[in-house]
């Protein structure tokens, strides 16, 4: 069942170092570590371990529960472990006579203001305060019940069990303070607190919030979340779990754990959440899963997580969730349950039909960035190989097609070039349309923590978005371009770079072809790429601009982060370009610390593009057009391979509504809510003779299928998914399927009913399948996977464990190449009926269109989508805070709350695209990336007007979803 | 797909090439159509251009002598 050794999961105590090697002796025994390691770490480093309380290798030593003390020779006193460092030659003893009295000593005052309800403690069996008890040998406690926090009675009682008896409901204890449940997921009882500040300090230093501190002195101390008033949900806290984490006792305690007990097995796996690609130890009894928990030797995450990977995966298991398979012959009927093999011949015929009687091309298939490589990979060799045509595309057509063009143009491959490690060694970031707290929330915290020891930030973002301002960060620079003009703000970049002398000359002409950058460098010099000359235009402050220009170029490691900000515009492209232009004229490419780092959006975004998924490339970006690499899958499938490309998504839709397709097979995507203008979606869907969605739930593109797959969740599987730094990381199956099978399985069974001939029994031979035929995955196994935890392609015979950076000694593509880039105004313009700007986006504690998150606790944070305004666009509009606005464009309209924000600017609305109720893409428009269809979602013209409550749209859209959503009850 | 999206796509396209350097910008848009839109796609637009080309920048119709007529 586990089929992967977990590596030395211990807590060492202290964080390792790195520096000179010191040899010293623990208790006789020689161990050598860097400098600047700690003794507690030498010590574990030994495999001896020092009791201790408040030091975890996951935080700074503190010092200050003085269980760690040890004897030193040549030393006095008895030096606290945790913030000693070694020193060649030094000789300690962890167990002389003297220390194992203070430590009892310590533990008997510790365990005086401690309940003795072990036996019943939500934390029993996984309490270090019950582990060094143990260890130090503490036998009694001798001191009377005095002034204490945990008896609620006030009686003197020992235990909350014993409190309970001598005063049946009541509390004369006013050191007693109850519990704090606000947070749906774990719970703050202060009566079980040590004050060892690990969460206080978890807070701070793992996920840069510091929603925690210590309040009160002596005896009085207490941890605290927010201010006075508050409690764990009203706080500044995100729910991240970093305290929960770090706490030693049941002080913090996940809410599952109480409920289910102690887990007694783990199966360490992959987050399926968003592109950082977390790795967590799932935790479990048999087959129900107690807690996810962030894996400390996940290198992605480094032992964090945010609220969605470590506790909102309730959805698994929710009754939403469709098990069996369904059909109905019209979108009319209600859906009937039928066999898995009645629902696949029906699939199987309506799609052949289709293909008999509109030929070939007039089927296709989405694939998921959601689901693994493995079953991405079937899914688009189910149209290349069964259908006969190329018609597959993925969600990534939507999100980052144009990184994929823009970097692919530029340095030759479709990929960021850093690893996340790379963030500790930035000296400046620019952050260009991206929200990483919000988005990418565990990389955040990587970054902030980055950005406290003294990094620079430089924002480019309408909005100001959270990382701009917090505890110890404060961006340098925030450029508030307006929606649209970003190609113009990162040429006039660009313009200061080379006019001013700032651009690294030496690179250049070693890494790029001099002529062609001397060609660009007279065509960004140009007057009208000038930051002055286009501040009326972007509205960018001219000098605000040149300072973060010169700042880039010449702050150090300057690394760019960018998001669907830069992407989902109809110059999404030229944007990625000019951003790669930036980067190569300073020389920050090809080193730690540097680079172009797309963050993706979706858990297996890289992965499914790698897999092929786009209709004009086979696995490995390469174009359907190459004869030779066509005939390496023809080989490998016995096919023919057709040499055209395929349709898009939009142009999946637009061929729909003209009659010429009629049939696709749609895995684990929501393109109706998620895509933009849904009414034309709608429109394409509702025009299929055939749509087939594979998912968990009846999502809303469901509502115009005909078929029915059911799907299996990121623990019922395994297989691998791709992260935003290359990263291949294992999908472990922690449980059974309970729709009874794995996607790929399906996706086989399906293959296999249109005469596929598949006979793949484990994904591990899907992966194979891929290594024989793609040069980047050349060298990916999954025994390679087990004994290396993870590896970055390109993983071949010349890197043997994967790239963590890319272009190191030369671009992908030979020469890094400069493309002109020019500013186009798009299309989508505001004027007197449509005056302000919308963009979309999402937030923390939902992911995407909501399927998985809303059904979660996570809801409390998030239960509608809002507007969020300006003021005084909302005073010009009558419009106060929380009330009904109507949100309008020439697409289509809908309802929702306003709120009032100076986030925004004037001129530009925001919303996020996380609930179907409110279908913000049915206002989003058909415009798109020039090169790759990508969809404008950040640009659309609109009007904001008071309202009373949902338009006749929203009631219309409601009605046929719930009409659509019918199952008619199983045949007896 | 319609007739006016049709041409915005390929006048987009024309609109990026336009701006790069070289003689080459027909090849280039030419290439960019060949690798990215289906042979439907291709189709409608070489029909437009038969019928007119009504709307379309000088470049994109330059292009359609180096567009792949769908077989």
């Amino acid at each position: 069942m586990k089929d992967f050794v977990i590596p030395d999961d211990r807590d060492m105590g202290t964080p390792a170092k790195t520096g000179a090697p010191v040899t010293l002796t623990i208790d006789g025994f020689p161990v050598t570590v860097p400098e600047g390691t700690s003794v507690m770490r030498a010590a574990a480093e030994a495999g001896i371990a020092v009791p201790k309380l408040c030091a975890t290798d996951s935080l700074e030593a503190f010092g200050s529960c003085r269980l760690c003390v040890v004897e030193i020779e040549g030393r006095r006193g008895t030096p606290a472990s945790c913030t000693t460092p070694v020193a060649e030659g030094m000789a300690v003893h962890t167990q002389s006579s003297k220390v194992k009295k203070i430590r009892k000593g310590v533990m008997e005052l510790y365990v005086s203001d401690h309940p003795l309800d072990c036996l019943t403690c939500s934390a029993n069996g996984d309490c270090e305060l019950q582990d060094m008890a143990g260890m130090v040998g503490l036998r009694d406690v001798r001191y009377t019940p005095g002034e204490n926090h945990y008896d609620p009675s006030g009686t003197g009682a020992r235990s909350q069990a014993e409190a309970r008896l001598r005063l049946p409901g009541g509390e004369a204890n006013p050191r007693y303070i109850r519990k704090d449940e606000s947070n749906p997921y774990f719970t703050y009882d202060p009566s079980k607190c040590i004050v060892c500040s690990r969460c206080v300090r978890a807070c701070e230093e793992v996920q840069g919030t510091f929603a925690l501190t210590i309040e009160g002195r002596g005896f009085e101390s207490r941890v605290k979340a927010g201010m006075e008033g508050d409690d764990f949900l009203s706080s500044d806290c995100v729910s991240c779990g970093a305290c929960v984490q770090a706490c030693p006792t049941a002080t913090l305690q996940e809410k599952s754990v109480a409920e289910m007990g102690t887990p007694e097995r783990s199966v360490v796996t992959t987050c399926a959440y968003c592109g950082v690609g977390c790795s967590f130890k799932a935790e479990l009894n048999g087959d129900e899963l107690v807690r996810m928990v962030p894996w400390k030797h996940g290198k992605a995450n480094r032992g964090h997580s945010c609220v969605k990977g470590r506790f909102a995966y309730g959805y698994a298991s929710h009754p939403d969730r469709i098990l069996n398979p369904m059909i109905r012959d019209s979108i009319e009927e209600p859906w009937r349950e039928v066999s898995w093999e009645e629902a696949l011949d029906f699939a199987a015929d309506r799609m052949r039909g289709i293909q008999e009687r509109h030929g070939r091309k007039s089927v296709g298939v989405i694939t998921s960035s959601r689901c693994t490589n493995e079953e991405t990979y079937l899914v688009q060799k189910l149209t290349r190989a069964v259908f006969g045509n190329n018609n597959t595309d993925t969600c990534a057509r939507v999100c980052h097609s144009p990184t994929g063009y823009g970097l692919g143009q530029t340095f030759g491959t479709s990929a960021g070039t850093q690893d996340f490690d790379s963030v500790e060694k930035m000296d400046v970031a620019v952050v260009i349309g991206a929200n990483p707290t919000d988005g990418h929330p565990v990389f955040a915290s990587r970054m902030k923590r980055r950005l406290r020891e003294g990094a620079k930030l430089i924002v480019i973002d309408p909005r100001r978005i959270d990382l701009f301002e917090g505890p110890h960060v404060k961006a340098a620079h925030h450029l508030p371009l307006r929606p649209g003009t970003n190609v113009a703000v990162v040429t006039a970049l660009a313009h200061v770079i080379v006019t001013e002398g700032l651009y690294d000359e030496a690179f250049i002409r070693e890494r790029c072809d001099w002529d062609e950058f001397q060609a660009y460098a007279e065509f960004v010099s140009d007057r009208r790429h000038a930051p002055e000359s286009t501040a009326l235009l972007t509205g960018v402050n001219a000098q605000d601009l040149r300072a973060a220009a010169r700042l880039y170029a010449t702050g150090g490691n300057g690394a760019i982060y960018y998001g669907l900000g830069v992407t989902e515009h109809s110059q999404g492209s030229t944007t990625v370009m000019g951003l790669a232009n930036l980067a190569m004229l300073t020389g920050n490419i090809g080193r730690e610390g540097v680079g172009v780092n797309p963050l993706r959006g979706q858990n297996n975004v890289q992965g499914s593009c790698d897999m092929g998924s786009f209709p004009h490339e086979l696995p490995g970006y390469r174009h359907v057009k190459g004869a030779e690499v066509r005939e390496i899958f023809e080989t490998a499938w016995g096919v023919e391979i057709d040499p055209e490309p395929g349709l898009r998504i939009p142009n999946m839709l637009d061929a729909a509504v003209d009659g010429s397709f009629k049939g696709l097979y749609c895995q684990g995507e929501d393109i109706l809510q998620s895509d933009p203008d849904t009414k034309h979606v709608a429109a394409g869907l509702a025009a299929m003779d055939c749509v087939i969605v594979h998912d968990l739930f009846l999502n809303e593109t469901a509502n115009y299928a005909h078929v029915f797959l059911p799907g299996s969740s990121f623990l019922e599987k395994n297989g691998t998914f791709t992260n935003a730094e290359r990263r291949i990381n294992r999908v472990r199956k922690v449980m059974e399927p309970r729709n009874g099978y794995e996607d790929w399985e399906v996706t086989q069974l399906l293959a296999n009913a249109m005469g596929g001939g598949w006979s793949y029994t484990h994904p591990r031979e899907i992966m194979a399948e891929i290594a024989a035929t793609t040069p980047s995955f050349a060298g990916v196994t999954y025994e390679l996977l087990e004994e290396v935890g993870s590896v970055q392609w390109p993983c071949n015979e010349e890197h043997p464990v994967g790239t963590p950076l890319m272009h190191v000694d030369g671009f992908m593509r030979g020469k890094g190449r400069f493309l002109f880039t020019e500013y186009v105004a798009t299309d989508e313009k505001t004027g007197p009926r449509f005056p302000l700007l919308l963009t979309t986006g999402r937030i923390l504690s939902q992911y995407n269109v909501g399927a998985q998150t809303r059904r979660t606790a996570n809801s409390i944070w998030h239960d509608e989508d809002v507007l969020e305004i300006h003021p005084h666009d909302a005073e010009n509009r009558g419009v106060t805070d929380g009330d009904w606005v109507k949100l309008a464009s020439r697409s289509g309209e809908t309802a929702l709350r306003a709120r009032i924000t100076e986030r925004m600017s004037p001129g530009v609305v925001y919303t996020t695209f996380h609930h179907p109720g409110t279908q913000a893409n049915v206002v989003t428009t058909d415009f798109s990336d020039w090169a790759t269809n990508c969809p404008e979602y950040k640009v659309t013209a609109v009007q904001v007007s008071p309202s009373n409550g949902p338009t006749d749209w929203q009631e219309g859209y409601e009605a046929q979803a719930e009409r659509a959503r019918r199952i008619l009850p199983a045949a007896e | 797909m319609s007739p006016e999206k049709m041409v915005m796509m390929a006048n987009q396209i024309a609109t990026f090439f336009e701006t790069q350097p070289g003689n080459d910008g027909p090849e280039k848009v030419a290439a960019h159509i060949n690798d990215f839109w289906e042979p439907r796609m291709r189709a409608q637009l070489l029909e437009h251009v038969e019928a007119g080309g009504a709307g379309l920048k000088p470049l994109v119709v330059d292009a359609v002598a180096h567009i792949r007529a769908p077989a």
